[in-house]
């Protein structure tokens, strides 16, 4: 066990764990966060991404070691207050979710595309998303990332 | 409401003492209907088949079939009736209104629909009313059991009924209080309002409403609808998207301590040793290790071993290090190819056609699927002495305690079961596996066990999807289909949850033990025939299910049997109305037996620009479907131009469900229901080896993703007239599988007839049987 320190959601923490520790783990079992789903626990299903300073990255195959020092913000970080990021407004807009399950991650990922993209994603970037929803919410989905780059700031 | 545990929990929390009981028990205004079940047959039996009236064409009339006038949601609904009184709907001194709901919301959007019902007859906003699953309650009989697309069909004629008294309760004590006739009252947002201005909430007036009687109360007349019909966001939506929506491994409950475990390598396989517990039982964070034996009620208890540690990182971490030697299972050695030669034995034959007859003839195989919902089978569950508490999605979750309860050895009022909204089920959660498995550690250890599997058992080791064979048989006579010959031999399907409690679960059970008892086999019977029917006027139209007794693992799936059973029958169609020289679109209209389904038909093919030129290796296809008093068609546009994977690029669907609640989750339905069509019919199949899927995650088993969806969906909902309301979490699969292999099939001059139809990569790294992946990218 060793201690690590970063910036989670804006707020420094330190946590005790072995350095091979998943992200996901931490975040779920150590730091309460649930926002950040298990689904395959092999960088396959994505539903549990993050953004590790500010890029996508899958908690589940990210050791905590490789955290420590940088800043790391879940689907709880994403708001501002009551706010909601233009993402998770516009998945709102379009009533994208259906059981929820993988839309945290999906939300992730979408607003590491827009960064990437500098707000003009086009559809053979939004069909790179792996991301898996066993509901099928992808053509809401992708409707929805394209309002909401119509809306960052 | 006369007993303490019927009152809703916030009640009790305030309500302190005995003394203050009688006051706390009426600070809410419960309401339970009296009598549902004269309300409940209105609509019932007025879906009758009509045959096709004009023709231009001698068609052979098939006479109307089982479903035509008893469908399994009329089961559904019919069981549901005699305990609808015990539904509790509150309304609470904060004005907000409470649906206890005794189903399982899995993202299907039954609670934001029933919720609409109520926001429509009580007149309160919909940010006030509150629809959470109930706990399991046994006094509710057949009526806690979520499938068969039955939910909403069966709160439909219940629920608004309920909604509309307590709204004339309320209205009635303001009256009585302002010294008014309540017609002289009308509600807004939940305030109740009288010409001269004088006003007061629902939640003011619960209290003193409570004490009337109840008064007989009539919805709302469609033409009056202000949200039922109306697009609108799901209840959940701003939790979901906000991270704040707890499934079962989020819930707040102190100390359950994850679990994981290793399952056999081979389905019913066993556990010969643990050769190394000591050793796991070292290893940092690790708490117990636990060997789960064979055992459980209604249905067997799933073996393996089990590792309960501080985190799940480090439960997964001794979870793979354990060594285990492995015993067979029940299907050692069988592969796909074996399956299929047994089922295809069990087939009995065609008849022989008439002399000059032409017949259209095939044999279809269906792999078999994984339900594979985002979350993992998991279950909390919490074993004391003289009690145990249950956390899970549970879609049967009455026998779920019964069988708890019996497993260990605890009276039934012993057992609370907390049914939480699950991450997809998709007919998974019928059953109640990772309950078994968590309650058995949970006791062996003495502690809450926080039970989550591993996604590759989750696929691998659960239940499946029954691989299917099909024999199918068509002839056409002077110019017309004279009958039309399908048998079916499957694996046979685990219906012992029966309709959700104990004594209809045992029934199916019987004998105990059995891996097909005669039981089960009644209601897989049942189930397939108050399910599965045809549309067309082919004459003599049969269609004959012979379960096979492999012991598989199986359960119930959307639209389990219909789906394979109707695409057959699409893509015969298709095949039929080529030999007869008539467009496909053409022939259905002709053959079609009910106009709802010629209508859903004719607008497709405008909508979706049928017989538009196509580039080459690109091909249109139609297919049409009838199911849970729905009546659906589609239209699809395939990329074949590499036949060995083919590409939906359009899809165009219109669907009738006689009364649309909620046009959002029907769209979103419908994109379920299309995605399904694209996994069964051209990705995603499991592959046997040496009796177990070979299919490790989402890598291998290729359900679709963003790329395999189209870009170009449109969903058109049928208005309103009047129709009963339809089931909707399943009719929407079927219409795409057909339209899918059809134009699979006029893209590339393939017959489709082998389930999946795209090419399947080898799979190189998945890992050994008995075996959990490493943490962390694959290699």
């Amino acid at each position: 066990m060793s201690k690590y320190s970063f910036t989670l959601n804006g707020a420094a923490v330190t946590v005790d764990a072995p350095g091979d520790m998943a992200l996901l783990w931490v975040l779920r079992d150590k730091l309460g966060l649930t926002g950040p789903k298990y689904g395959c626990g092999i960088n396959v299903c994505k539903a549990c991404t993050c953004l590790l300073n500010g890029k996508a990255i899958t908690a589940c195959s990210t050791k905590i070691s490789a955290v420590a020092g940088k800043k790391v913000t879940t689907i709880e970080g994403l708001a501002n207050g009551d706010t909601l990021h233009p993402v998770q407004q516009a998945w709102l807009d379009l009533d994208v979710p259906q059981c929820g399950f993988c839309q945290c991650g999906q939300i992730m990922a979408a607003v590491d595309l827009l960064a990437r993209t500098h707000n003009k994603p086009t559809d053979a970037d939004i069909d790179a998303i792996e991301n898996v929803c066993r509901c099928a919410t992808y053509g809401r989905i992708r409707n929805a990332i394209k309002l909401a780059a119509t809306k960052m700031p | 409401m006369n007993d303490p545990k019927d009152l809703p929990m916030e009640a009790l929390n305030e309500g302190g003492d005995e003394q203050n009981f009688s006051l706390q028990r009426r600070k809410l205004l419960t309401y339970a209907l009296s009598s549902p079940v004269l309300t409940i047959v209105a609509g019932f039996g007025v879906n009758l088949a009509i045959p096709a009236t004009a023709s231009a064409t001698p068609i052979a009339l098939s006479p109307p079939d089982t479903v035509d006038y008893y469908d399994v949601g009329d089961s559904l609904v019919q069981f549901s009736a005699p305990t609808m009184p015990l539904v509790k709907l509150s309304v609470g001194t904060d004005g907000k209104v409470t649906l206890e709901m005794p189903r399982l919301e899995q993202g299907q959007g039954i609670a934001t629909a029933l919720a609409m019902m109520i926001a429509e007859e009580m007149d309160v906003p919909l940010s006030d009313v509150i629809v959470h699953s109930a706990d399991a309650q046994p006094d509710l009989m057949y009526n806690q059991l979520t499938g068969g697309s039955s939910s909403v069909r069966c709160f439909d004629p219940v629920l608004p009924v309920m909604a509309a008294s307590a709204r004339a309760r309320l209205v009635a004590y303001a009256a009585q209080q302002w010294l008014l006739s309540p017609s002289d009252l009308r509600v807004e947002a939940g305030v109740v309002i009288a010409p001269d201005g004088r006003s007061a909430t629902y939640g003011s007036l619960t209290i003193g409403a409570a004490t009337l009687p109840l008064p007989s109360a009539q919805p709302k007349d469609p033409s009056q609808y202000k949200i039922i019909g109306a697009f609108t966001r799901r209840l959940d939506a701003r939790d979901i998207v906000t991270g704040r929506k707890k499934f079962t491994l989020d819930q707040p409950v102190a100390n359950a301590m994850p679990t994981m475990w290793r399952m056999p390598s081979q389905i019913r396989g066993t556990v010969v040793s643990v050769n190394n517990t000591a050793t796991v039982k070292a290893m940092p964070g690790v708490i117990d290790v636990i060997v789960v034996p064979p055992g459980g009620n209604i249905v067997p208890r799933q073996v393996g071993v089990a590792v309960m540690a501080e985190t799940f990182g480090q439960a997964w971490d001794a979870a793979r290090a354990l060594d285990i030697t492995w015993g067979d299972g029940s299907n050692a050695g069988q592969t796909n190819a074996s399956i299929f030669a047994a089922l295809r034995a069990a087939n009995p034959p065609l008849l022989a056609p008439p002399l000059g007859a032409l017949t259209i003839d095939g044999e279809f195989t269906f792999a078999p699927a994984t339900h594979c919902p985002m979350e993992v089978e998991c279950a909390i569950v919490d074993v004391r002495a003289d009690s145990a508490e249950i956390w899970a999605g549970l879609q049967t979750p009455i026998v779920a305690l019964q069988a708890t309860a019996a497993d260990l050895g605890l009276p039934e009022s012993a057992v609370t079961a907390h049914v939480i909204p699950s991450g997809g089920a998709f007919g998974r959660r019928l059953f109640w596996d990772p309950v078994q498995v968590a309650a058995y550690v949970s006791k062996a250890t003495g502690r809450i066990c926080k039970l989550m599997y591993h996604r590759s058992d989750d696929i691998r080791q659960t239940r499946l999807r029954p691989p299917q064979v099909h024999n199918v048989r068509a002839t056409i006579l002077l110019g017309s289909v004279v009958s039309y010959e399908q048998h079916i031999a499957a694996v046979r399907l685990d219906a012992r949850h029966g309709y959700g409690e104990k004594g209809t679960a045992t029934t199916g059970a019987f004998p105990e033990g059995m891996p097909q008892a005669f039981g089960n086999m009644n209601y897989e019977q049942f189930f397939f025939k108050t399910m599965v029917s045809s549309p067309y006027n082919y004459g003599t139209s049969t269609k004959l299910l012979t379960p096979v007794t492999l012991d598989w693992n199986t359960v119930s799936y959307r639209s389990v049997h219909i789906q394979p059973a109707r695409t057959v029958e699409e893509i015969i169609t298709d095949e039929i109305a080529q030999a007869m020289h008539i467009d496909p679109v053409a022939f259905r209209l002709q053959y079609l037996r009910l106009p709802r389904a010629r209508a859903v038909l004719e607008q497709v093919a405008t909508a979706g620009q049928w017989g538009k030129a196509m580039p080459a290796g690109f091909a249109q296809g139609v297919g049409v479907h009838m199911e849970s008093r729905a009546f659906t068609a589609c239209i699809v546009e395939l990329d074949a131009t590499d036949p060995a994977h083919c590409k939906v690029t359009r899809a165009t669907i219109a669907i009738d469900v006689g009364k649309p609640i909620n046009p959002s989750g029907i769209e979103q339905q419908c994109h379920g229901g299309l995605a399904e069509a694209i996994a069964l019919v051209l990705n995603a199949g499991l592959h046997i080896q040496n009796g177990e899927a070979i299919e490790a995650s989402y890598h291998h088993y290729h359900w679709p993703r963003m790329k395999d969806f189209p870009k170009n969906v449109q969903v058109i909902i049928m208005p309103n007239v009047g129709d009963p309301i339809a089931g909707m979490g399943e009719p929407g699969m079927s219409a795409p599988s057909g339209a899918i292999a059809n134009a699979y099939a006029r893209a590339t001059g393939i017959k489709p007839r082998n389930f999946p139809l795209n090419a399947q990569d080898p799979i190189t790294d998945a890992p050994p049987p008995g075996q959990l992946p490493p943490p962390g990218t694959l290699a």
